[in-house]
């Protein structure tokens, strides 16, 4: 009973002027990525999800969209609480999702196998929820692309170790490519294909 | 309740906004990418802007102010009636002055004043593909545009050299965005395309009936496309604002009379208005005020 307590509760109070809110504030993210905002919601889903990963996924997840869920996430409550919310279908292969979501739990060693987009259609490529440790403080690094005004600074903790040598990859493929939503608590941090990622020099 | 509790929230279904959404965040992390969407019938007949209301209509807030202008102004049919229709399904405020809205929403103009970082520009696409005119398979022009094969927009533009003697092409002046996608910037006046490049705004298309949505993150690389020995050039007009005496801004001609008068005025109507309040006049122009006294007595 508890389970499902938690399951039917935890949706927006307010699902269309919320979900707008969160979108518009996830939209001025990818069109500015690097760049960390907060998303204002009152959404909560069961642990082991964070609240971004909660608002992210009422706001952007249906029954037209196939969602991933790392192991954590996928073992947890949160799996049933996001059939529930939303209807999305929930998938075990990578390649057809178009949302992915993962916990800080799942120190995901490799990205690889979700889709990329083909080059006639690269829309057709997942975006990734990733939680992380934090959303500052960590390695400074340099992000520089369409969206930022010359160069950006961010420093998240939690990343993999071969984070830069990943993005540089995904970065060679576009137009295709796999776009990441960093997310610490209600915190988010977008940082789409297009965004070149170095080492800031000390 | 009203009548209009029947209605969502800027009038489109949740699903609907989401599947939108979707696609503008898509659109956004590849500039100038053509994102196909699931265009939806609209209360106004394509060609009145449906993409451009779908997209206004799935990012609008309540608290946002919305400011629509065709061909640069704010009192022409087409923008009248769309700013009705929110300000009818979403009780959003509306403004005409460029400086005080967060979301624009443009037929054929990009505002003179410079946008800043907390607007959103929402084009009107009629034809979103910029091959379309020299191939008009969509399977083609894919392709073409995945190999980013564009020696045909370049021939394009050369035989309008040959035969012109420069490139014809006044409005809807096909550009590059990022180095990577030939993208056309919707019947804009070429004047304005050096407004797009590294744009504080956020830039969305929308195109209902050709049910396209691509956008142009700010900060981003747009250029003209043009030949080493033909550079882009955009109008120039060789008498200011009529009425305001604005330079450097684009102008819509006015027939006067039957007998060949005319006059040139700013086609941003906000422009020219703000312009006008502050005190300048143009040479067939009244200055600020004129007509207040007669009208209160």
């Amino acid at each position: 009973m508890q389970t499902d307590a938690q399951i039917f509760s935890g949706a927006f109070t307010s699902p269309v002027l919320s979900s707008q809110s969160v979108f518009r504030a996830l939209m001025d993210g990818m069109a500015r990525p690097g760049r960390v905002f907060s998303l204002v919601h009152d959404a909560s889903a069961p642990a082991p999800a964070c609240p971004s990963h909660a608002a992210l996924a009422l706001t952007l997840a249906d029954a037209d969209t196939s969602v991933w869920l790392s192991p954590a996430l996928a073992g947890s409550a949160f799996a049933r609480w996001l059939s529930f919310q939303t209807g999305a279908s929930i998938v075990s292969d990578r390649m057809v999702a178009m949302f992915a979501f993962v916990s800080r739990k799942d120190a995901l060693s490799d990205w690889n196998g979700f889709s990329l987009g083909s080059d006639t259609y690269p829309d057709r490529s997942a975006t990734l929820v990733v939680e992380v440790e934090a959303l500052s403080g960590g390695i400074p690094l340099i992000a520089e692309g369409p969206g930022i005004d010359g160069a950006v600074s961010l420093s998240p903790i939690g990343l993999p170790a071969d984070f830069l040598r990943e993005r540089a990859l995904n970065r060679s493929l576009y137009p295709r490519g796999i776009d990441l939503v960093l997310v610490c608590g209600s915190d988010c941090l977008c940082l789409p294909r297009t965004t070149r990622l170095m080492l800031e020099e000390v | 309740m009203s009548a209009l509790a029947t209605y969502n929230f800027a009038y489109l279904d949740e699903q609907t906004k989401r599947m939108i959404r979707r696609a503008i965040l898509k659109a956004i992390a590849i500039p100038g990418y053509q994102v196909p969407f699931a265009s939806r019938e609209m209360p106004m007949p394509y060609g009145w802007g449906t993409g451009g209301v779908q997209l206004t209509a799935a990012i609008l807030g309540p608290d946002d102010v919305l400011k629509v202008i065709d061909q640069g102004a704010d009192d022409t049919t087409n923008a009248v009636s769309i700013r009705a229709f929110f300000q009818k399904v979403a009780a959003v405020a509306v403004t005409t002055r460029t400086a005080e809205a967060t979301i624009i929403q443009t037929r054929h103009r990009i505002p003179e004043a410079e946008l800043t970082a907390n607007q959103v520009l929402v084009y009107q696409v009629p034809i979103p593909e910029p091959l379309r005119f020299l191939e008009p398979r969509e399977t083609e022009t894919r392709q073409m545009h995945a190999l980013s094969e564009y020696g045909l927009m370049h021939v394009k533009l050369y035989e309008d050299i040959a035969r012109n003697g420069h490139i014809a092409t006044t409005y809807a002046y096909p550009v590059m965005v990022e180095g990577r996608y030939v993208m056309d910037p919707s019947p804009i006046p070429k004047f304005d395309n050096p407004k797009m490049h590294r744009s504080q705004a956020l830039q969305l298309f929308g195109a209902g009936r050709e049910k396209r949505i691509y956008a142009i993150p700010p900060h981003t690389q747009v250029v003209s496309l043009d030949f080493e020995d033909h550079p882009f050039t955009i109008q120039h007009f060789d008498r200011p604002c009529a009425l305001c005496g604005a330079e450097g801004v684009y102008l819509d001609e006015v027939v006067l009379d039957d007998r060949g008068s005319r006059m040139f005025v700013c086609s941003d109507t906000d422009h020219c208005e703000t312009r006008r309040a502050e005190g300048h006049v143009g040479p067939e122009g009244m200055p600020s005020g004129y007509g207040a006294k007669e009208a209160a007595e």
